[in-house]
């Protein structure tokens, strides 16, 4: 053989969601602290290709990533007749706890970018036993609305295309272009309607202003990171966030946008590497703490 | 008005009237806009210009007003968001043109449909004075 096999490995999952069997595409690598990645809104699990590469994180970390249904290779359930996708706060988060569930992850770390950190947030305020840590990518409870998502799904207005040039802005200007052309082309190849589907999660269904401020630290650690360039999620919405709640960790990360994972994974590893080392140390101080 | 924001003025009408130049330089941009009939106005809130556009090409730039000139869309910032629009590594916010209509800089009206179905190529048009623009000290 000649060829560089990179070392995550893809397989589809059986997950029952909402009493339906759902075919889940997933790729994993490496093996310890289950860590589960969660992609962005209208893209899919290709945008932490470059973590599932990193020989460093997979000596201590098995990192998995999902497509979402509708997304990716995750095709829509057998009982989807075409009607309009829309995910709700309370679907995301089964789908979530339905896929841990299926793999048997025990006490899962969660990472999530854009909607992916917003329920993320949910996660921390209704299940947060169930995790060992809580990472938000461009988290926030909230985040004021700065186009019309109408747009992303009309047959006269191309929807990849729309769908691409809307986010394009949200990359940092120093991000690479070939991972910044490559970020776009996830979005260039979401299904019909489903960026819009999935921000109906993030626009209309899954405000948690007031409800941020029930989440316990102490029950499962909560770190912020937000790229000084996203002016969809700002660093003000997460330092506001994390301001309601006790203990959360914020970082502000310099020439990084919404989509640090795949716009520059250097620049992101350069943050992601210590919170993923501050959580195997807990996770061992723990650990040592049991067998004491 | 201070010499300083007269000279930012000055400079950013100077760049946009160059644009049409710019794009001439720009054949894969051109192409990108090749189904792109529209008549829209751009530029500094202050000084707009007419910019006629004909299967990609800006064949047109001209100073409004111009008497009973239809637009399709406007996009109209100030003359301190294109200056820092145009820096060759934009600072946070100042960067994209939806960032500017979201932090008050720019005003996006009328039909959007040419603007929205062409979003990335007036991103990248109104991007060509980055790397040239300059204000005279």
């Amino acid at each position: 053989m000649n060829g560089t096999i990179e070392p995550m490995v893809g397989r589809y999952v059986h997950v029952d969601i909402g009493g339906e069997m759902h075919r889940i595409y997933f790729e994993e690598a490496g093996a310890g602290i289950p860590l589960l990645c969660l992609h962005t809104a209208g893209s899919d699990a290709r945008q932490w290709r470059h973590l599932l590469a990193d020989a460093e994180f997979a000596k201590n970390f098995r990192i998995i990533a999902f497509d979402m249904p509708w997304h990716g290779k995750s095709n829509p359930p057998a009982s989807w007749t075409g009607e309009e996708y829309q995910l709700t706060t309370a679907r995301y988060t089964e789908t979530i706890r339905a896929f841990c569930h299926a793999l048997k992850l025990e006490k899962p770390v969660v990472m999530g970018c854009s909607i992916g950190g917003r329920i993320v947030l949910n996660l921390a305020i209704d299940h947060a036993a169930e995790f060992r840590a809580l990472i938000g990518l461009e988290a926030a409870d909230f985040q004021a609305p700065w186009y019309d998502t109408t747009w992303l799904n009309r047959p006269d207005v191309h929807g990849g295309e729309v769908c691409a040039a809307l986010v394009s802005g949200l990359i940092a200007p120093q991000s690479p272009d070939v991972t910044r052309t490559e970020t776009l082309w996830g979005y260039k190849q979401g299904g019909p309607g489903v960026f819009k589907g999935d921000l109906y999660f993030y626009r209309v269904d899954g405000d948690l202003r007031g409800r941020v401020e029930t989440i316990d630290t102490k029950v499962c650690p909560l770190f912020l990171l937000t790229g000084e360039y996203d002016f969809s999620c700002t660093p003000e919405d997460t330092k506001r966030t994390a301001a309601a709640i006790g203990g959360a960790s914020v970082t502000i990360m310099e020439q990084l946008g919404h989509f640090p994972m795949s716009e520059n994974p250097e620049q992101f590893r350069r943050y992601i590497s210590p919170v993923l080392g501050e959580i195997l140390k807990q996770s061992m101080q723990h650990r040592q703490g049991v067998q004491v | 008005m201070s010499s300083a924001s007269n000279a930012t003025d000055a400079a950013v009408i100077k760049s946009f009237a160059a644009i049409p130049a710019l794009l001439e330089q720009a054949p894969a941009l051109i192409v990108r806009g090749r189904l792109l009939d529209c008549d829209c106005l751009l530029g500094p809130t202050g000084h707009p210009f007419h910019a006629t556009i004909r299967a990609g090409r800006i064949v047109d730039l001209t100073p409004a007003p111009v008497l009973m000139r239809s637009w399709r869309f406007a996009y109209r910032a100030t003359p301190a968001a294109w200056a820092a629009y145009w820096q060759s590594e934009p600072r946070p916010g100042w960067h994209d043109l939806l960032a500017l209509t979201k932090r008050g800089e720019a005003m996006l009206e009328g039909d959007l449909h040419p603007f929205m179905a062409h979003l990335q190529y007036f991103k990248d048009v109104l991007a060509l004075p980055r790397h040239h623009f300059t204000v005279a000290a």
